[in-house]
């Protein structure tokens, strides 16, 4: 099973440890993960944005960096889903079929933990009041489900408390974080404000895009709540805590 | 109308207008997930919603034709109408034949996208809205912000108002007495409309389904204004989209479950009436169809963009969207807000024309809860995606604007891990300045930045920043040697 870690431009530039969680979980795990070191980005910030012709060479290093494994995985919802749903949209774009092949490859992390590996406890420890959000696009595009709880679950010390309307989008939404700032900035206040309502110390979802943005609202309303990726709580162990 | 973000800005502000907004879609949103999870089948209903309206705008020519010959058979006159200005004409003619000066109205999606009110106001004729929300928005001189529940922005204390300053002037006035029980306030615009409905010689009506093959038309409602206007007046006179044609009373099986269930969360509409020509001596003698197409035809020639023309206006994706929720209807600028909005006013208008249009589509975080609820299974955000890509491409060639220029800069970096690996140790370098002197902490110890000049002040304006890393994940993996 040749296996690739697509860490995603946001980790790789503004999230490392994620990247380096991702890893050490892999490894921990008994899986020896590359990182095909051509890899940028999945071109979602460019499709999404409406720039098509843009996303395209994009595209194509993301196929020419994960040519050849059998399973591409990745910290983020939302880029495994935008490889797997709008891949298909480039290619066409680009009259170059195989940019879309690459795609139905990758999974989301917690997808390749439960329904590849078959894993949902990961031996992991983490002693703290948790609180989860459940992204749009892992949520919805990519229907994981439970799993990232399943996961969370079986950590040894996580208190997991809900979150209320835990699956209303908290507003990022890639550009949309600026293009419409202002309503943005209303739907993350309403989801900070349900965060701080749970009383957990640490908020964690499967994407560090939307973390930014709940973390930034909440960071600016100095509530001390704590944004954390599932990656970094299911590799912590004891010798971490 | 300005674009969606300015107008946005200025609906965010009013905390009155998102305390009803939040109320009411929060309570329509429970009452439809609790009747939908009673269907065990509700998922099949879905496909078999929107392969019926597939298989049908495939053929719509054919359809519609059937559709014309089957009412003409039963006595109504057919007129087919290419846009807005061309069905106002139409309705105007036939009031002014008869010689009315005032028509009682159903609710209509169709007339208010024509903008059919005013255009007879134009010439001299008053028409009278006699749905409940349809009546307040007019009275209060406002502009409906829903599909289904046009005044949803209102509250019952500003509906009492609204009636008692405006009634007496449109007709019978509220009792000096009202108060904002919704009971009273109900009981005041069924007094106020009785006389509309016993007095009007001419209604008009939409239709939310044209069934072909028996040339058969079909409102439903749950006030029972709809019934009154659609067999009280001897004239009728009904604004159909071509979109709305399914060709047999078995489709529309599929449509009468799927509907009430997704729009007020019933589990049928209390009023279903449906006519097909004239029958003698019994509710109106004159029947006339405006068959619109207004941009339909432009929309079905676009092959994404084609599923909108599927929408049954059930309004569910309004009900469920973050961002209507917080903006409400009328920064939309249009008669059709919330994502199926932002999908079909650019698909009827046609992108690149002007800027509010070409705003809309971006009018979504993508977060795809209107998919979700969707009846007939529009892939809103695929759409939405799709119309973004023509906004942009419709703009290609001229100046480029920041955005633009951003992107392809973008995109030239992340095309080459080289290039990448360049830019982030321009970042580690801010980094690891701002790590000496930022001031804000975030928990957890991370430094972070809170004021930035513009355009990252548009994050920076309501978010803090965590600072970039002094080193990348990718400089790390190649100094550790992990390979």
């Amino acid at each position: 099973m040749k296996v690739a870690v697509l860490v995603t431009c946001i980790n790789d530039t503004m999230f490392p440890d994620t990247g380096k969680a991702v890893f050490r979980l892999l490894r921990r795990l008994g899986v020896d993960a590359d990182f095909p070191e051509a890899q940028t980005c999945c071109g979602q910030p460019m499709v999404n944005t409406g720039y098509l012709d843009e996303a395209v060479p994009v595209v194509r290093a993301f196929t020419d960096a994960f040519a050849g494994y059998d399973y591409i995985v990745t910290p983020s919802g939302s880029c495994a889903g935008s490889a797997r749903h709008q891949h298909s949209l480039v290619a066409r774009r680009a009259g170059e079929p195989r940019l879309a092949e690459t795609g139905p490859k990758v999974y989301e992390l917690s997808e390749f933990l439960v329904d590849v590996l078959g894993v949902t406890d990961v031996d992991a420890y983490f002693p703290h009041r948790v609180t989860y959000h459940p992204t749009c696009h892992s949520l919805r595009m990519l229907g994981v489900g439970d799993k990232p709880l399943q996961l969370l679950r079986a950590v040894r010390g996580l208190d997991l408390v809900e979150l209320p309307a835990a699956e209303e989008c908290c507003g990022f939404g890639g550009t949309f974080a600026v293009k419409n700032a202002d309503t943005s900035t209303a739907m993350g206040a309403d989801k900070a404000r349900h965060v701080r309502d749970t009383g957990a110390e640490v908020l964690v979802a499967g994407d560090n895009s939307c973390l930014l943005h709940i973390g930034g609202l909440l960071s600016r309303e100095r509530s001390g709540v704590r944004v954390l990726h599932l990656a970094d709580v299911l590799a912590s162990t004891e010798e971490d805590a | 109308m300005p674009a969606f973000p300015a107008a946005a800005r200025a609906a965010l502000a009013d905390s009155q207008l998102r305390r009803n907004l939040a109320h009411a879609t929060g309570t329509i949103r429970a009452k439809r997930a609790a009747v939908v999870a009673e269907v065990d089948e509700w998922e099949e209903l879905r496909l078999a919603g929107a392969a019926i309206k597939d298989n049908t705008l495939r053929h719509l020519d054919e359809h519609l034709l059937t559709l014309e010959a089957a009412l003409q058979e039963r006595g109504a006159t057919v007129h087919w109408a290419r846009d807005a200005a061309q069905a106002c004409e139409i309705v105007a003619g036939i009031a002014k034949n008869h010689h009315v000066d005032e028509v009682v109205k159903v609710k209509s999606m169709a007339t208010q996208e024509i903008g059919l009110n005013e255009a007879l106001a134009e010439q001299g004729i008053t028409a009278w809205e006699t749905d409940l929300a349809e009546l307040i928005v007019q009275l209060g001189d406002d502009l409906p912000s829903h599909i289904l529940v046009p005044a949803i922005h209102r509250n019952r204390a500003e509906i009492r108002e609204v009636f008692r300053r405006r009634m007496a002037a449109a007709g019978r006035p509220a009792p000096d007495d009202l108060t904002d029980e919704p009971a009273e306030l109900a009981g005041a615009a069924r007094l106020h409309l009785r006389e509309k409905f016993l007095r009007a010689k001419m209604a008009v009506s939409g239709a939310n389904f044209a069934v072909a093959d028996t040339g058969t038309l079909v409102v439903v409602e749950s006030e029972g204004n709809g019934r009154m206007c659609l067999t009280l007046p001897e004239v009728l006179v009904s604004v159909v989209g071509i979109e709305k044609v399914v060709p047999t009373w078995f489709d529309l099986d599929v449509f009468l479950q799927l509907l009430p269930r997704s729009s007020t969360g019933e589990r049928m509409n209390p009023y279903t009436s449906t006519w097909s020509g004239i029958t003698p001596g019994d509710g109106p003698q004159e029947m006339h169809v405006v068959l619109l197409d207004n941009g339909r035809t432009r929309a079905l020639a676009d092959s994404v963009g084609r599923q909108a023309l599927r929408c049954i206006r059930c309004s569910a994706c309004l009900n469920v969207c973050p961002v209507y929720e917080r903006t409400g209807g009328h920064a939309y600028g249009s008669v059709y807000p919330g994502p199926i909005g932002a999908i079909l006013n650019p698909l009827l208008k046609g992108v690149g024309v002007d800027e509010q249009t070409d705003s809309l589509p971006y009018a979504s975080s993508l977060c795809g809860a209107c998919f979700e609820a969707c009846p007939v299974r529009i892939d809103i955000p695929e759409v939405l995606v799709h119309l973004r890509s023509q906004v942009v491409d419709a703009h290609r060639g001229g100046a480029p604007k920041p955005e633009a220029v951003a992107m392809k800069s973008a995109a030239w970096v992340l095309s080459d891990a080289r290039r990448l690996t360049f830019a982030e140790r321009g970042m580690g370098a801010a980094g690891k300045a701002l790590n000496r002197f930022g001031r804000a902490v975030l928990p957890g110890g991370r430094r972070a930045v809170r004021r930035l000049p513009w355009p990252a002040s548009l994050w920076t304006g309501a978010r803090d920043l965590p600072a970039p890393p002094a080193e990348s994940f990718r400089a790390w993996w190649r100094r550790t040697g992990r390979r």
